[in-house]
Formats: C-alpha cells, sequence, structure tokens
C-alpha cells in the first residue's frame, strides 16, 4: 500500500505482520501466551495465531470455552501473576461481553491499588466488513475503549505499524486494546524480518500536503490514501494522517498538520456520534483556538446498525469517491466534482465467510 | 500430614479482626472512614479457618467485604487503617479504601467490588501458576450473590477443563443485601450445582472454624497433588448490614431470632473459650496494642498530595 521503512524490501501482509509478531515475542518471552476462540484451531484467526501451539505449546496457545466474560477475568488473573496474554476476538463486537472485566478491573487495577498491581494484557480485536457481514460482524468499539482512562488503545492500518505495535503493546505493562481491521488484513507492506517496537502515542504522516488535514482511522486510512490520490487530480494536497494509537492520542502532530492547512477532515471507522472523530476535532480546536480558526468536517459510518446487503452496505461506509468528494467542499466550498473511484480492491477481493 | 489446629493462634485472628471492625463501627461516627464498610462481624472464621490451613506463598482473592480476609492472609493492619482513613500510608494511597485492600507482600490480592469479578481472576492466576510449574495454588472467597453471576460458571468450567489449582470458598451468608437465597434461587443446592461442572464439593453447615481449617486443609492438599479445583460452601451469617457499622434486623426477612443460633456459636467466643486465662489475656492485650498503634498510624499519616490524583493511572 505504502512504505513506512524503506531500509528492508521484505513485503508481508497485514495478517502475517501480525503473526510474525505474535510468534517472535512468544519466542523471546516465555510469559507471553494466546487465549481466545479458535485461537488453536486449523485456520487461526485469519492465519494470525495458526499453528503457534504446536511451536510454543498447548498451555501457550489454546481455544477457549465460549465465555468471553470469563476468559478475560482468566487473561487479567494470569496477567496478575506475570503472564503477559494476548486474548484474541474475531469480531470486535463479542468483545461488548467482556467489558465488565475490562473497564472496572483490567482499566482499574494500577489505579485503585496504586501500581501495586498491574494488568500486561493485550485484547486483540478483529473489525469486520464486507460480503455480509451485516448489523454484528461489523462494529468498531475503539471508542468506548478510549473514553476509560487505563486503558492504551491501538488501531494500526500499516502491516508495518502492525508488527511494531503489536510488539510494543505486548511488552506494555498495561492494557491495550488492539484493533485490527478484516480487510486489511491480505494488504501488503515492507516490514523487516527482525523484531522491533514502534512506540505506542506517535502517529504517522503518511501523504505530505498543503490544503487539507485527512486522519483515518483504522481501514479509513487507506480509503483516505486513495482519496488524496483523487484530490491530486483537481490540484489539491492533502496531509493524510493514521494516528496509529488512539489512546495516547499524537494530537500534537494532527494540530500541527491543521496548523499548516487550516482544514481538517476525520474519518472514522465507527459512528460519529460521541465518537473518536469528535474526539480529535475538539482536541485540535481547544489546543488551536488562540492562534488559528480553520474548519473541519467529519465522516464514519451511517447512523444505522451495518445493513448485510451490499448496495445498504456500501453507503454506511465512506469510500475513497465520499472522501474525496468531502475534502473538495471542505475546500471549496462546492459539490461540482466527482471523481472517478473504483470500488477498493480488498473489499471487492473479500468472500469471507467472515 | 494435617496439622494440629493453633488455637492460640486461631483465636489471636479471630479476636483481631473482630475488634479490628468494632473499632472501625466506634470510629464511624467521626467521620473519618469517608467510605462504605462491608463488615465480616459473624464471618471471620471462614477466612481465618482457609488461611490458616494455606502456605504463606498461596495467594488469596477476596472480595469488597475483605477486611476478614486481608488480615487473616497477613495483611499490613496499619496499612489497612492508613487506607480506610484515606492516607497516603494505605496499602492502596488512599485510593482503594475498605472495597480495595491489598497486600501482595502476603499473597493478599487487591480486592474488586463488583460482584463475582476476581472468581475469574483467580482461575487466571491459577493457569499461571500451573504454567510457571509453581506448587503454590490460589484460594478464592466470594459470597453467595456471587453464585448468581454468569461468570461464575464460566470460572467453574474452565478451572476444572484445565484442572486449575483452586480452592474456591462460597461464604453463603443467605442474604444478597436485605435479599434471602430463597427469594433469589429456585434451588439453592449449590453444591450439586457445582459438581456437575466436575468439581469436587463440600458444604460446612456447623460453622465451626476448626471444621473450616480441618476440610481446607484437606482440599489443599488434594488440589496440591494435582486433583484441580475444590468448592466449599460454608453456611454464616452476617451479624451487621451489607454496608455501614450498623444492624439491619429491620430491614432483612428473617429476623434476630434466626441470627441467634449464629451468635450462639460465635467462633471468637467459642475459641476463646478454650484457651487458659492467661494466654487469652496475653493475646488480647497485645492486638488491643496492635490496634491502638495502627489507629495512631492512621491519625498521624498525611493526606495525598494532589498531584496523586494522576499517579498510578498506567503502570
Amino acid at each position: 500500500m505504502y512504505l513506512v521503512d524503506k531500509t528492508s524490501s521484505r513485503s508481508i501482509t497485514y495478517g502475517e505482520a501480525i503473526y510474525e509478531a505474535t510468534y517472535q515475542e512468544m519466542e523471546r518471552d516465555e510469559n507471553v501466551i494466546v487465549l481466545g476462540l479458535g485461537a488453536d484451531d486449523p485456520k487461526g484467526l485469519f492465519g494470525s495465531t495458526k499453528d503457534l501451539h504446536t511451536f510454543f505449546g498447548s498451555h501457550r496457545s489454546f481455544d477457549t470455552p465460549l465465555s468471553e466474560d470469563g476468559m478475560t477475568g482468566v487473561a487479567i488473573g494470569a496477567a496478575l501473576a506475570g503472564l503477559r496474554p494476548i486474548h484474541v476476538h474475531q469480531r470486535m463486537d463479542f468483545v461488548l461481553l467482556c467489558m465488565n472485566q475490562l473497564v472496572n478491573l483490567a482499566a482499574k487495577t494500577s489505579y485503585m491499588f496504586a501500581g501495586k498491581q498491574s494488568v500486561p494484557l493485550v485484547v486483540r480485536n478483529v473489525i469486520g466488513r464486507s460480503w455480509g457481514q451485516g448489523a454484528q460482524h461489523s462494529q468498531a468499539f475503539h471508542s468506548f475503549f478510549m473514553h476509560v482512562p487505563g486503558l492504551k488503545v491501538v488501531a494500526p492500518t500499516t502491516p508495518y505499524d502492525a508488527k511494531g505495535t503489536l510488539i510494543s503493546s505486548i511488552r506494555e505493562n498495561n492494557p491495550v486494546i488492539f484493533v485490527e481491521h478484516r480487510m486489511l488484513y491480505e494488504i501488503k507492506g515492507i516490514v523487516p524480518e527482525e523484531p522491533f517496537a514502534v512506540p505506542l502515542g506517535k502517529g504517522r504522516i503518511l501523504a505530505e500536503g498543503d490544503d487539507i488535514t485527512i486522519i483515518g482511522i483504522s481501514h479509513m486510512v487507506a480509503e483516505a490514501l486513495r482519496a488524496a490520490a483523487h484530490l491530486k487530480e483537481v490540484g489539491i494536497t492533502a496531509e493524510v494522517i493514521d494516528p496509529v494509537t488512539l489512546y495516547p492520542m499524537d494530537i500534537d502532530l494532527i494540530a500541527s498538520s491543521v496548523l499548516k492547512t487550516g482544514r481538517l477532515l476525520v474519518i472514522d471507522c465507527g459512528w460519529l456520534n460521541c465518537g473518536a472523530s469528535a474526539e480529535i476535532i475538539t482536541q485540535v480546536f481547544e489546543k488551536l483556538q488562540e492562534e488559528k480558526s480553520f474548519r473541519a468536517a467529519r465522516m464514519g459510518f451511517a447512523e444505522t446498525p451495518c445493513p448485510t446487503t451490499k448496495n445498504l452496505e456500501n453507503i454506511f461506509y465512506p469510500s475513497a469517491k465520499t472522501i474525496a468528494m468531502r475534502a473538495y467542499k471542505l475546500i471549496n466550498m462546492k459539490e461540482d466534482w466527482i471523481p472517478v473511484s473504483e470500488e477498493a480492491k480488498e473489499i471487492v477481493a473479500f468472500r469471507g465467510p467472515f | 500430614m494435617e496439622k494440629t489446629p493453633d488455637y492460640q493462634r486461631f483465636y489471636e485472628k479471630l479476636y483481631l479482626i473482630r475488634r479490628v471492625e468494632e473499632e472501625i463501627i466506634r470510629l464511624y461516627p467521626s467521620d473519618k472512614i469517608k467510605s462504605p464498610v462491608h463488615l465480616s462481624i459473624g464471618q471471620e472464621f471462614i477466612s481465618v479457618g482457609v488461611c490458616e490451613a494455606l502456605d504463606p506463598h498461596d495467594v488469596a482473592f477476596g472480595t469488597y467485604r475483605g477486611h476478614a480476609l486481608y488480615l487473616a492472609k497477613g495483611g499490613d493492619i496499619n496499612e489497612m487503617i492508613a487506607e480506610l482513613y484515606g492516607k497516603e500510608a494505605g496499602c492502596a494511597r488512599g485510593k482503594g479504601g475498605s472495597m480495595h485492600l491489598i497486600d501482595n507482600k502476603v499473597g493478599m490480592m487487591g480486592t474488586s467490588a463488583i460482584v463475582s469479578t476476581s472468581i475469574p481472576h483467580a482461575a487466571g492466576y491459577a493457569l499461571a501458576l500451573k504454567n510457571q510449574k509453581s506448587s503454590s495454588l490460589v484460594a478464592c472467597f466470594f459470597g453467595d450473590g456471587a453464585t448468581e453471576e454468569g461468570v461464575f460458571y464460566e470460572t467453574l468450567n474452565f478451572a476444572a477443563l484445565k484442572k486449575l489449582p483452586v480452592l474456591f470458598i462460597c461464604e453463603n451468608n443467605q442474604y444478597a443485601i436485605y435479599t434471602h437465597i430463597k427469594d433469589r434461587m429456585a434451588n439453592t443446592d449449590l453444591c450439586t450445582r457445582v459438581k456437575s461442572f466436575g468439581l469436587q464439593t463440600e458444604r460446612i453447615e456447623s460453622g465451626s472454624i476448626l471444621d473450616v481449617y480441618k476440610t481446607a486443609q484437606n482440599m489443599v492438599e488434594r488440589i496440591r497433588q494435582g486433583e484441580g479445583p475444590f468448592f466449599l460452601e460454608i453456611d454464616t451469617y452476617r451479624l451487621r448490614d451489607h454496608v455501614g457499622p450498623l444492624e439491619d434486623w429491620g430491614l432483612r426477612k428473617g429476623s434476630k431470632e434466626d441470627a441467634l443460633k449464629w451468635i450462639d456459636k460465635d467462633q471468637v467466643s467459642v475459641l476463646g473459650g478454650l484457651l487458659d486465662d492467661f494466654s487469652k489475656k496475653r493475646i488480647e492485650a497485645a492486638v488491643e496494642k496492635k490496634i491502638e498503634d495502627a489507629i495512631q498510624y492512621a491519625e498521624v499519616s498525611h493526606f495525598p498530595e494532589n498531584e496523586e490524583l494522576y499517579k498510578h493511572v498506567f503502570s
């Protein structure tokens, strides 16, 4: 998709990057374990945990009963004893069953006990999309977790960041909500083979530009980059920023870009109301209000549950085309341009089943 | 090897817990303890009986009704009272309070105020101990109300499946706040229910600390031999309100008469009666001094500085 690291030439997919980070960390530290529904089945969570139990033993990578609440508690308890569990969920929708343990326990443990206990836990959540995922296999709840002090929230987009931030998350002494997107799984990028850590809390400028700052979240980064390519056709250069970590957010990076462009468009991979887009725009406003007035807009899921049928699903999500048009309007206050745009190839290619 | 019960030790712990809570009741109107307290008065024999059967390296998970367990496991009394006072010298620097006591130096894990939530933690901790080939085990204390939460059953299933070294202890005091167990469950036979998950179970109805100790010792030994998790249900009675220092006879179904049989066999008195007068007085005097010192320690300790608010959100 795009290069982050230009020193390596090896190209792997996002899914492979997650697998590689997990494998390498399990090899480095015997306290790292993987658990979750389907973790050790033949498909191994879209390949990301495949056969880890054969390398590291079934005590370190194992399937669980269908008990998301209980197993989150088990992962927390294991973390209290010094393990570094990675709890995997094939869809983020199911993580709602874990909310009590994540919000009331994992997020509070360090604080309630004044740092005498910590919870080095990674919760991996895959957001679904396309080929009929429907209302309960497509939800993105990163904003819920951003709301709660005590949790870190990471949503890498590139294979490079997927590997580097997962390694950082595993080494982190606090609970990390690690947000992945199913549509990113087959996308390739340059990723060094050796283990490396990408620090949490740092955003990344993926395309430089002067006319508008576009923030994408998760898969929407990919769409924002395509939108930026469309905008070039009409002489607009967009600065596309991937926050990578949603909490703590690299708001300085975003604000300094807006200071330059004077326009901010946030594309969330989630609903708008009380969401990450509201948070980003507010924080940038609070930071810049004394020195710069700027225009802002946001896009995200339609304010409906996600429909299953393809034609409605298409308009549920922002696309490269609608993002480009929104950016154009924000700059020119006109709607007299419609870019010629194809549906994203990863969406076209996806045949599920999930 | 079965150890002989050390009556003096049992009494010292029972007396300490009872007297600490009586002091909390005495201090409560002064408003120096500005937080909810869930007293264990009447239930102390369970924490003491089970903890005496554990080794010091074993780990305990408990609940917001945690004073008895904290002290029975050997938690620092100075840090406990300071915590109740909201002082920086408290076990959680004043950020936890009565419901979130911790002393991980003695294997007392931090307690939770959300019913049943530490039950899966006990299993997870035990999973880690098993992975680490440790000889330690986990004792997990909770009330009868917690057995109504789904996570309890999720945990039983997983603990049995993985044969985890956990002793589950249900302190069945019959009441969830003021609601009797018979108004909450069609079938109140907890042991049969738990047994169906593949755990071995036992129920103690006598209210005797010696029975608790003996049974817990046996279970602990078998857990260490790899037999997997055990469930121990212990009948008891809460002699104070669900929360706060008062009695609550007018609030719950049933009456003080129901409590009288429990008051008659109160284990603090029973154990005290097994000691000679000299030993009893010596133990009591030492405990009184310890409590007095702890209150003094809390009184003179500082409240945390404002900067403390933002510390420890992350480790």
